[in-house]
């Protein structure tokens, strides 16, 4: 398939990216060029064959729904942030 | 390895290993050099041994870590801009174990930023030279670990392989890599890129180092689900002579002439020592590269969906809502290639492509994993090359993605079917480039490839 440029501008607002359109041109060359390898996997015969996603087939295993200790606490979590009052992140509005 | 005694300190140890550091300083090896620290706790090593205290098994030894482990010492980028001064509040399981043993990190080292590469050129730090050859690129994604190896600077290095971020670059420099079976040691504390490939392994200059290594770190993590219960130190039975198989599918693969050469001579060794090669077929083989570029970049695709410059790392200045907050950190702090990934991931993903794409990659994965199953009831272990040619050039396949991606050809099956593969060095091309050749063996076969691996010395 070609990718097209609204493919790539809805790719990259899926992706939050805000792309200048330089890079959407030569991200959309690349991403086609990907895809177009990709696509040979149309070649393999994969009827009746059950996907695999996890090696291991593992399953989720419940726990208790409790508070456990944490290596990180609040104050060290917080600190990492930019700008942080009352415990809580600051960012720019949101609408 | 030099375990720190009462003849030979952890202090020399690590100041020697500094100052390697230092001498190879133009390789850009090291994103962050651990001297203060690294000096203080070689001191309360050599204090414990003066007293006659016990220490651990990796007393004193000075070691590098990929940039992607998280420890309070240093910043924690993965090498990408996103991650700018971020100090991480809590330490990989990984480190924990090392650092019990008395292992001594000084310096955490550079990659493709978040491991999305074969060359560390896609680091936001600039590429790490080859130890070989200053004009060739260093392998990737753990190509700082590789290098600070193979010039002697530490003992051995930690790594992160995802489709052959350990094997590819201990190849390219001439050294062990082990990508371990999945799950065998804990990713706790690591920058998560692919969580069904993801895998921790080692750098090492010889297999018995490998082995202790692996015996330190293995094992089930209450902090990582998806860790096995230790198996790696149980004691596995010995042949006297194993089955060998070659992949002859491989054989059309554009795989350089001196690669082909030593791994005949191996096989030659081999069967000198009484060994049977065994030809193998396995057809799915070379799908295995597409299914693992839809797969691993889906897995991206939401992982990294959690840097959005809101709770740490790098923000973007003057964004005047939030939706412009992520979408302005993230243009800004991402790597061309982080962001073809995650792309590519959420395209797969997508409505209208997630059958044709990403469900036809996990059912090629499921005839990749019988594929690897019917082998071995064939043979014991698989030899091959670890990537088609030896390093390449500097430059030479950066602006051309798929390019790249196919030096990932013959590493990347592995990851996907979660058996582990141990890089061997395997001599030199005419012109002085190191070779490497990666045993493959069943999932849980870790510690059997490594000492089977001294057959090929």
């Amino acid at each position: 398939m070609d990718i097209k440029r609204e493919d790539i501008l809805h790719l990259a607002d899926l992706s939050k990216f805000a792309l200048s359109d330089k890079e959407a041109d030569s991200l959309g060359k690349d991403l086609d060029n990907i895809i177009k390898y990709i696509s040979q996997l149309d070649e393999l015969d994969t009827d009746n064959i059950k996907p695999t996603y996890q090696v291991f087939e593992m399953e989720n295993i419940w726990r208790d729904d409790e508070i456990l200790e944490q290596d990180a606490k609040r104050e060290d979590l917080l600190a990492l942030t930019k700008e942080a009052k009352n415990n809580q992140i600051k960012v720019p509005k949101v609408l | 390895m030099k375990i720190a005694s009462k003849s030979l300190t952890a202090e020399k140890l690590v100041r020697d290993a500094l100052e390697k550091a230092k001498h190879y300083a133009d390789y850009n090896i090291f994103t962050f050099l651990d001297e203060e620290g690294a000096i203080a706790r070689a001191k309360e090593i050599d204090t414990k041994i003066k007293k006659g205290e016990k220490v651990g098994r990796l007393a004193g030894v000075p070691y590098a870590l990929k940039d992607n482990f998280l420890s309070p010492r240093g910043e924690t980028t993965a090498s990408a801009h996103i991650l700018q001064g971020f100090t991480s509040p809590i330490t990989a399981t990984a480190v924990t174990k090392l650092e019990a043993e008395g292992a001594i990190m000084i310096g955490r080292t550079n990659m493709d930023a978040f491991a999305h590469g074969s060359s560390t050129e896609n680091s936001y730090f600039g590429p790490t030279l080859n130890s070989h050859d200053k004009e060739r690129v260093s392998g990737g994604s753990s190509g700082g670990s590789a290098v600070s190896v193979a010039l002697d600077i530490v003992e051995f290095a930690t790594g992160t392989d995802t489709g052959g971020s350990i094997r590819q670059p201990a190849s390219f420099n001439g050294i062990y890599g082990l990508k371990p079976t999945y799950g065998c040691i804990s990713r706790y504390g690591v920058v998560a890129m692919a969580s069904s490939t993801d895998c921790i392994g080692f750098f090492t200059k010889n297999p018995d180092d490998m082995d202790l290594l692996m015996s330190i770190a293995s094992g089930q993590d209450p902090k990582d689900m998806t860790t096995l219960p230790d198996y790696y130190n149980e004691e596995s039975e010995q042949k006297a002579h194993y089955r060998i198989g070659i992949i002859k599918d491989f054989d059309n693969e554009s795989v350089n002439s001196e690669i082909r050469t030593a791994l005949e001579t191996k096989c030659d060794l081999l069967k000198s020592k009484g060994h049977e090669i065994v030809e193998l077929k396995m057809p799915s083989l070379k799908y295995a590269l597409a299914a693992y570029y839809i797969i691993v970049p889906a897995e991206i695709a939401s992982n990294l969906s959690r840097y959005d410059g809101v709770r740490y790392g790098f923000r973007s200045k003057n964004s005047e809502d939030l939706d412009a907050l992520y979408n302005n950190t993230r243009s800004e702090g991402f790597m061309p290639e982080n962001k073809r990934r995650i792309m590519i991931g959420n395209f797969v993903l997508s409505s209208g492509f997630y059958d044709a794409y990403f469900l036809k990659a996990a059912k090629a994965r499921s005839l990749i994993i019988k594929e690897y199953e019917n082998a071995f009831k064939k043979c014991d272990f698989i030899l091959t090359p670890v990537a088609p040619n030896p390093a390449f050039k500097l430059g030479e396949k950066i602006n051309d993605p798929v390019a790249m991606y196919l030096e990932d050809v013959m590493s990347v099956p592995l990851n996907l079917a979660g058996v582990p593969g141990l890089t061997i060095p395997a001599g030199e091309t005419k012109s002085g480039l190191p070779l490497g050749l990666q045993l493959i063996g069943p999932r849980r076969s870790d510690k059997a490839l490594i000492k089977f691996s001294k057959e090929l010395i």
